[in-house]
């Protein structure tokens, strides 16, 4: 495929979008910091941030991969003043990254109306320096694309997410990088997974990662691995499991990725997120949006999500591709979705024609054109607070 | 119902089941590359029939890996499901003491 126009980084990644952040470090500053954002294009000008007031390292880390993500091309922080996250330090790492930030603090700046009008004509300034950027060609093989299946029914395993995995093997064979996840979702499959890992130590963790999953949705009393849901035709756990690991298409796995790590080198990985260590904070994937910034944290340019039952979300920073699998439902809420998978159970398409289909839109949506969640203005985001130990040498073979 | 739209497909060249597109009635004939299956039952979309004869013992293949082990003989356009087909994980997924990931150390 052609290359598309892209915005150059001072860290040397390349965007496909060019946004102005607004980011807020504690709850509190959230309504100023929502007050800034609404008075901009929406398009241009996000809105994401940390709620809670005791410090987390695994917050911390993705507030500064949010920050620093190659689609966003300047920051403006929002700070209470007394909350536990450290501003500085995120300041700090958002300047070492070559992007304009400016950091307000409301208890300085003069309470709430105050900061809202300094923040407006901070956010304009930051637009402009922006603006003028001058953009470089990038080809498909240089995005990082994450997946992720939310509101799935007995089709979402058949259409979506086959093609979608088809999809992620043309855009690894044009030497890219694709990001799938939910290892809870991955029990029952793992001996097969391993089986594709670049070699046998990284098949050794791929297993410990779902093992993982199961021990910490145990403690939780989670009910999704129940077994014996019939359900929609579906006979065994590796049955229910393989329809959302269809998402991750053919090529073999190199490496582990945790939220907010960055991946260096081409090809497909796993992102495991559930945390290390006792179970704590609960659980580790509240809702769809939560996957989807942290694959957007560990770099992800675009996010491919497939639906059966109909999701509507999008996200900040990063457009969502809705990839629908059931007909009926994409009969029902066609504007929310960019792409019919459901065709194939209607024998108009195959697996490996949407799968095509999508991957042009990729590509479109890299050259700007607007995804339909991006059109619509959504803009979910939610940061969890959790806890990681770091990846081992197994976790990225040479 | 429309004729024209397929009632089954294949999701990988190597599975030995097909799966529904749609709801199927009891006594309805349905087609797959020409050979008739007639239902026994009514049968929503997603629920799998055999693209050929399995022996019980051999694995169930969907998305072109297995899914299972047939507990017994199933003829082409059978319906499997889990009167037929056993997870070759639940048991030692569900038995603690038992259990074990393979070749986990």
């Amino acid at each position: 495929m052609e290359p598309f126009q892209a915005y150059p980084r001072g860290d040397g990644s390349k965007g496909i979008r060019n946004v102005v952040a607004v980011a807020y470090v504690i709850e509190c500053a959230r309504h100023v910091a929502q007050k800034i954002v609404g008075r901009f294009d929406e398009r241009e000008v996000h809105l994401f941030g940390w709620s809670g007031c005791y410090p987390n390292e695994h917050g911390a880390q993705i507030m500064e991969r949010l920050c620093t993500h190659p689609n966003v091309g300047a920051v403006l922080l929002v700070s209470l003043g007394c909350e536990g996250f450290n501003r500085h330090v995120l300041k700090e790492r958002i300047a070492a990254s070559g992007r304009p930030v400016e950091l307000l603090v409301i208890q300085q700046a003069g309470g709430t109306a105050a900061t809202i009008q300094q923040g407006a004509a901070i956010v304009e300034e930051l637009r402009e320096r922006i603006a003028s950027l001058p953009r470089v060609p990038m080809e498909m093989g240089e995005l990082i694309v994450g997946t992720i299946c939310g509101g799935s029914d007995a089709t979402s395993g058949i259409t979506a997410n086959p093609a979608m995995g088809t999809a992620f093997d043309l855009l690894i064979a044009d030497g890219g990088i694709g990001i799938f996840e939910e290892t809870g979702e991955l029990i029952g499959c793992e001996h097969i997974m391993r089986e594709r890992a670049a070699n046998p130590q990284l098949g050794a963790e791929l297993v410990k990662a779902v093992q993982k999953a199961r021990r910490f949705y145990e403690t939780l009393g989670h009910g999704s691995f129940a077994p014996g849901n019939a359900e929609g035709g579906l006979t065994t756990q590796e049955e229910k499991s393989l329809g959302a690991y269809a998402k991750s298409g053919d090529s073999p796995i190199v490496g582990i990725l945790k939220p907010g790590v960055r991946p260096e080198r081409n090809g497909l990985y796993l992102m495991d997120m559930i945390p290390d260590g006792e179970v704590r904070f609960g659980f580790p994937n509240i809702n769809d949006t939560a996957e989807i910034v942290e694959l957007i944290a560990c770099g992800a340019h675009l996010i491919l999500f497939s639906t059966g039952r109909g999701s509507v979300v999008g996200s900040v920073i990063a457009p969502v591709i809705k990839v629908c699998a059931n007909p009926e439902t994409y009969e029902r809420m066609a504007g929310d979705m960019d792409v019919n998978a459901g065709r194939i159970l209607r024998g108009e398409s195959t697996v490996q024609d949407v799968g095509r289909e999508i991957y042009g839109l990729m590509h479109r949506v890299a050259s700007e054109e607007p995804s339909c969640s991006e059109a619509l203005g959504h803009q979910e985001a939610v940061i969890l607070y959790k806890t990681f130990e770091a990846l081992g040498p197994a976790c990225f073979p040479a | 119902m429309d004729e024209s739209v397929p009632a089954l497909i294949r999701i990988h060249p190597r599975d030995n089941v097909l799966v529904l597109t749609r709801t199927a009635r009891a006594g309805e004939t349905v087609r797959f590359e020409g050979r008739a299956i007639t239902l026994e039952a009514e049968l929503p979309l997603g629920h799998k029939l055999a693209a050929e004869p399995i022996a019980q013992g051999e694995k169930v293949l969907k998305y072109g890996l297995p899914i299972g082990t047939a507990t017994e003989d199933i003829p082409f356009g059978g319906h499997v499901h889990v009167h037929n087909l056993k997870s070759d994980y639940l048991p030692t997924f569900t038995h603690e003491a038992g259990h074990r990931f393979a070749e986990e150390s």
